[in-house]
């Protein structure tokens, strides 16, 4: 929204004051300013001149040669305006006046010099008319500064209209010029009304409001014989200044009055409209809006009707039938409040927002539209004292705001505040503001004006707000609080996060990325992946972004994709959160999951999935400090590998999965390498209780290791059973046993090398004696079928 | 006898002086003073002496002296060696590259850590909570009733359960008062999510962080003490900070927090639209109808809430010009956050 600083200066005397650091101030107290324009600045030495005389230029059609009297000298002037006209008062650019760039100079034109230059609205910077010269009708003495006369030089301010959504009351300059008051300590002067209760003998407009609910209060008042059609000079440019047009003084009006005081009005011509009545339909019909637009109205809009024959919608725009036209001389004025709420979801429905339903959709005070009509009344009977108003004031006020009334003590403020903002300057803040205010000692009873009290202010706290605004921010003496500080940890689930990540990276040298919580369907396609369904984004901005995605990996198969390039080998994960369908409740079984992948063109697809298994161990160890068994199972998803897909569980309890990728998928990452992926629920992991580490004594003995080969493909190993077979066998004295080597010959056969880790507590072990211990170990693995090489 | 010592000891340092390895030295050590040795013959021959105990007191002093003399010839072989091993050292270059397989950390856990580390200094849990939540926890609980124009600010995803994705760490506000009561302090980091076309500074998918701080007492004083301490440390410097009035259902007042502009120090510069001051996050005092919903007694306990911009704080200690980065996987951006 724009400002006018001239406008504001209506209702507070800002004088002597640097108007810049005001409206810094503002900033601060009030709203956010966006932008500080200064008018006028760029326009000097314009000054009221006559056209005397006009000449067709020999040559030229379109230049004329005039005489041009500006006061003191009488010019000769070239110009090409259509609507030159002996005896027309013009604006005249005189010699070394400056429009914007220009300065203005003696200039040659087709032969004839110019010593000056007459000009448009839109070259004074006015408004956007370049039709033609700018005809001054106001009866102001030759050779006079037009800034002197008129609001051309001024500060207009942008304030940014979402830090004013709460505050219906600072639509306006009348309100905003309430905040200067008070942050200046100056007075606010009342606008100049006319007072309608002198009507009240005439006959009442005929208005029926049957949506009470909907609409607060209608009141309407008929005025005839308004025969001026042109706005004065200084109310175009401050609409114009403030971001709308002039139109006719009727239109210009109901504006003017809107931005002044914040309440729309709306002018119907009375030739078409002679009574009102407020309500909705119980069908759904089309109407055009006096922008020339249909639109399709449905039975919850708040429609105003004449004779149940619709001619506006409430609060948002007028129709088109029943507009002001050039030749209206009659009008019906309405002032009205409507349900901020209901003209907030009729605008969303139309796609039409406008001035007016801006401030409606903010609630606004019903108190407004008495006020606002007095004005317009004032300004009509002031600008053209031919009008007359012909009804009296008809108001219906169906539903009222009750008036709230507040009661705090200073011991409140203090306490809120944590400062000792003194007993003068609250009563003075709030006093200013508009409170009604009673002191008790340190109590008060501030009762909410009816301006605030739409929504605004309803609250003790609210009322902090006013005083704290006001006393300034900058101003606070800051402190600590006094609460003790007790000791703090993280929650279980954040810190493994972090550990998991640690590890990963400093580990596992990986890559930590983020995606989005929707599956990517195309992408998904892309790689042959079919997305599962699951919960749905009804609002997403593409279809194919619309399902929440159940598992990590299909992103981060994408992510891989994309990355073919970045190195022959990595590996990503991210720790995210995913939807698992919905739980009973109905409500979203969301979980949180580690998902990593690796990729590589260096090594085989076999090395790949070892690494991600030894990935997956190190995890629960690091954490759980327990070690995770894998079982072969049929894949959850078709992106898995029907063969090599496993699950992860830790204390018998599914966690994840280990997989590699399906042979399509694998194929449309890269045809030549390899990827191994696993996900695990990082909730259900730090759930699992955690293993306590147990210390042994070191044994003072050396620990022997005796590798024996066998002829068995790795996959063929139950490595945790024969693990148990060999403890079985070999006793105590076996500390640890893995995997040393796997070997493929040519013709297809494997042999595997196992290591065994022997140690005593008690002695040192000798040859002689492991060799009978490894036997053992030997022929319990040949009962398992696991025959030695 | 002594003659035949005086002539032993001679050969013995003749012998020694031609033994230039560790295999000559030991085979002299044999020779002399082996059990069939040199010395050991003088040994053997000692009972047909004159004078058994002058004989005796110089068969031993040359027995030491062999020993010593082998053990010292030994002792500068070995130092020879470990001469000559340094002299002929190849020498290593360390300027050499080779490829650094390091990993690296998203931005946002970096920037993340960082901050919740300040917290923690000063008494605050972390916690952790839900992305996907029902319109209780994300507007009702939060004083934004259905058709509260606050609502129009934020484009919320709808799920077709029902539920949405939260649009703010706000949301976490009600189940963090309901875990822990008053008195708390809690931050939490979370992802948020708004419906809106993005673009080089919109994302539909970022990061925020949400701090709460409930006790008797707490006051404005104490929110802008926090909130200037608690940037400072984050951003390592003396950060001024300003509070405007700012409008938010669910704080009463509603503040929004500038600092001054890092780039230009305050001057004013068009990061700063020329203010010489950066939005940087929206705060205030709860409002009393969250405490209420949060089952907080409002006329014992007051508290403040604040909301940090977690995916703009990281922009804005990165350099990171274009936020889409952040959720693009792409590795050429994202491998550069190796530090932690």
């Amino acid at each position: 929204m724009f400002l006018s600083m001239n406008w504001i200066g209506d209702f507070v005397d800002l004088s002597g004051l640097d108007k810049k650091s005001l409206i810094k101030n503002f900033t601060l107290s009030t709203a956010e300013v966006e932008d500080i324009i200064e008018k006028g600045s760029e326009i000097s030495g314009v000054v009221v001149a006559k056209i005397l005389s006009v000449e067709n230029h020999p040559e030229s059609k379109k230049l004329h040669l005039l005489k041009v009297d500006k006061g003191d000298e009488v010019v000769d002037i070239v110009c090409g305006a259509p609507n030159v006209r002996e005896g027309m008062k013009v604006a005249l650019a005189t010699l070394g006046g400056r429009i914007g760039e220009i300065t203005i100079a003696p200039r040659k034109l087709a032969g004839y010099t110019s010593y000056g230059m007459c000009c448009s609205e839109a070259e004074l910077g006015i408004s956007d008319d370049n039709s033609g010269l700018w005809e001054i009708t106001d009866d102001i003495p030759l050779g006079t500064d037009i800034k002197s006369v008129y609001g051309i030089d001024d500060i207009i301010f942008e304030v940014d209209n979402k830090s004013l959504t709460n505050r219906p009351d600072l639509w306006s300059h009348y309100g905003i010029a309430r905040e200067f008051a008070t942050i200046t300590g100056r007075e606010l002067k009342c606008p100049d009304l006319l007072d309608a209760s002198q009507f009240d003998s005439l006959p009442p407009v005929l208005v029926d409001v049957k949506a009470t609910e909907l609409c607060y209060r209608y009141s309407a008042i008929k005025v005839e014989n308004v025969t001026r059609k042109l706005s004065p000079v200084d109310m175009r440019i401050r609409l114009y200044y403030c971001g709308s047009r002039a139109i006719n003084f009727l239109a210009d009006l109901t504006n003017y009055v809107m931005m002044e005081l914040g309440q729309p009005m709306h002018a119907f011509d009375n030739a078409k409209v002679d009574r009102i009545e407020v309500q909705c339909f119980p069908e759904g019909f089309k109407f055009a809006t006096l922008d020339g637009v249909e639109r399709n109205i449905d039975e919850n809009m708040l429609m105003i009707t004449s004779g149940n024959s619709p001619v506006a919608i409430a609060g948002v725009m007028g129709g088109d039938a029943s507009k002001i036209e050039d030749d209206t001389t009659s009008l019906l004025l309405e002032s009205a409040t409507f349900d901020g709420v209901s003209v907030r979801k009729t605008t969303t429905r139309l796609g039409l927002r406008t001035d007016a339903s801006q401030r409606y959709e903010k609630m606004l005070d019903p108190e407004l539209c008495r006020v606002a009509t007095e004005r317009v009344l004032k300004l009509i009977l002031d600008l053209d004292p031919e009008a007359r108003v012909i009804s009296s004031f008809t108001d219906v006020y169906a539903k009222h705001y009750e008036t709230i009334t507040l009661e705090f003590d200073k011991r409140y403020v203090d306490r809120y505040t944590g400062i000792d903002i003194p007993t003068e300057t609250i009563v003075k803040t709030l006093t200013s503001l508009g409170f009604g205010l009673t002191v008790k000692g340190d109590s008060f009873t501030a009762t909410v004006p009816s301006w605030r009290a739409t929504k605004d202010v309803t609250i003790k706290a609210d009322i902090i707000e006013e005083i704290t605004r006001i006393y300034g921010y900058d101003n606070f003496e800051i402190f600590t609080a006094e609460s003790p500080i007790l000791p703090v940890r993280k929650e279980v689930l954040k810190s493994e996060e972090d550990r998991m990540k640690d590890l990963l990276v400093k580990s596992y040298r990986l890559h930590e990325v983020h995606s989005y919580i929707w599956s990517d369907i195309k992408k998904n396609e892309e790689l042959g992946i079919s997305t599962p369904e699951n919960v749905r984004i009804i609002n997403a901005q593409t279809p194919d972004h619309a399902i929440i995605r159940r598992s990590m990996i299909p992103t981060l198969l994408s992510f891989v994709k994309e990355n073919k390039g970045y190195a022959e080998d990595f590996g990503i994960f991210e720790i995210g959160h995913t939807v698992d369908g919905l739980r009973d409740n109905g409500e979203c079984d969301e979980q949180n999951k580690l998902g990593v992948v690796l990729y590589s063109k260096t090594q085989g697809e076999e090395a790949i999935f070892l690494r991600a298994a030894a990935a997956v161990r190190e995890l629960a160890q690091d954490i759980l400090h327990k070690a995770p068994e894998f079982k072969n199972a049929e894949p959850d998803y078709d992106f898995e590998h029907p063969v090599n897909s496993f699950d992860i569980l830790v204390d018998g309890v599914k966690i994840g999965f280990l997989a590699v990728p399906h042979p399509t998928v694998l194929e449309n990452i890269d045809k030549k390498c390899a990827v191994a992926f696993f996900e695990i629920k990082t909730e259900s992991f730090a759930s699992a209780p955690v293993a306590r580490l147990k210390y042994a004594e070191p044994s003072k003995f050396p620990t022997v290791e005796i590798d024996v080969t066998f002829a068995a493909a790795p996959s063929s190993l139950d490595f945790p059973s024969l693990a148990a077979t060999a403890k079985e066998s070999a006793g105590e004295l076996l500390s640890d046993m893995w995997v040393k080597d796997i070997y493929s010959a040519e013709d297809g056969s494997y042999a595997t090398t196992l290591r065994f880790s022997f140690l005593s507590r008690e002695r040192t072990l000798t040859k002689q004696e492991l060799g009978v211990v490894v036997d053992g170990i030997i022929a319990a693995f040949a009962k398992a079928g696991i025959a030695v090489k | 006898m002594q003659v035949k010592i005086e002539e032993l000891k001679k050969s013995f340092v003749e012998a020694l002086s031609s033994a230039g390895s560790a295999e000559a030295l030991e085979s002299l050590r044999v020779e002399y003073l082996g059990k069939k040795g040199h010395i050991a013959g003088l040994m053997a021959e000692l009972r047909f002496a004159e004078d058994k105990k002058a004989a005796g007191h110089l068969i031993n002093g040359l027995k030491v002296y062999v020993e010593g003399e082998i053990e010292r010839a030994t002792e500068e072989l070995r130092a020879a060696a470990i001469a000559a091993k340094v002299r002929s050292a190849k020498k290593y270059n360390p300027t050499l590259r080779f490829p650094e397989e390091l990993g690296s950390y998203h931005p946002i856990t970096l920037a993340t850590r960082e901050v919740e580390e300040v917290f923690i200094s000063m008494g605050f849990t972390i916690e952790n909570y839900d992305e996907i939540v029902d319109d209780y926890k994300c507007f009702e609980a939060l004083n934004i009733p259905k058709h509260h124009p606050a609502r129009d600010m934020q484009d919320t995803y709808y799920l077709d359960n029902g539920q949405l994705l939260k649009t703010h760490t706000s949301a976490a506000q009600n189940y963090i008062m309901r875990k822990h009561g008053a008195p708390l302090r809690a931050i939490f980091p979370g992802r948020c999510f708004r419906n809106e076309s993005t673009d080089a500074c919109h994302e539909n998918t970022f990061f925020q962080l949400e701090g709460m701080m409930i006790d008797e007492n707490i006051s404005i004083s104490n929110l802008i003490y926090f909130m200037k301490t608690m940037l400072s440390e984050v951003f390592q410097r003396d950060v001024k900070v300003r509070l405007r009035p700012g409008f938010f259902p669910f704080v009463e007042p509603g503040f929004e927090l500038d600092i001054s502009c890092e780039i230009c120090g305050g001057e004013g510069c068009p990061s700063c639209k020329n203010s010489g001051w950066l939005e940087l996050c929206p705060c205030g005092m709860i409002h009393p109808n969250v405490l209420r919903e949060g089952g907080i007694d409002t006329e014992k306990y007051s508290g403040f809430a604040f909301g940090l911009g977690l995916t703009r704080l990281a922009m804005m200690k990165y350099g990171v010009k274009d936020i889409r980065d952040f959720n693009s996987g792409n590795l050429k951006a994202l491998s550069q956050f190796k530090s932690n």
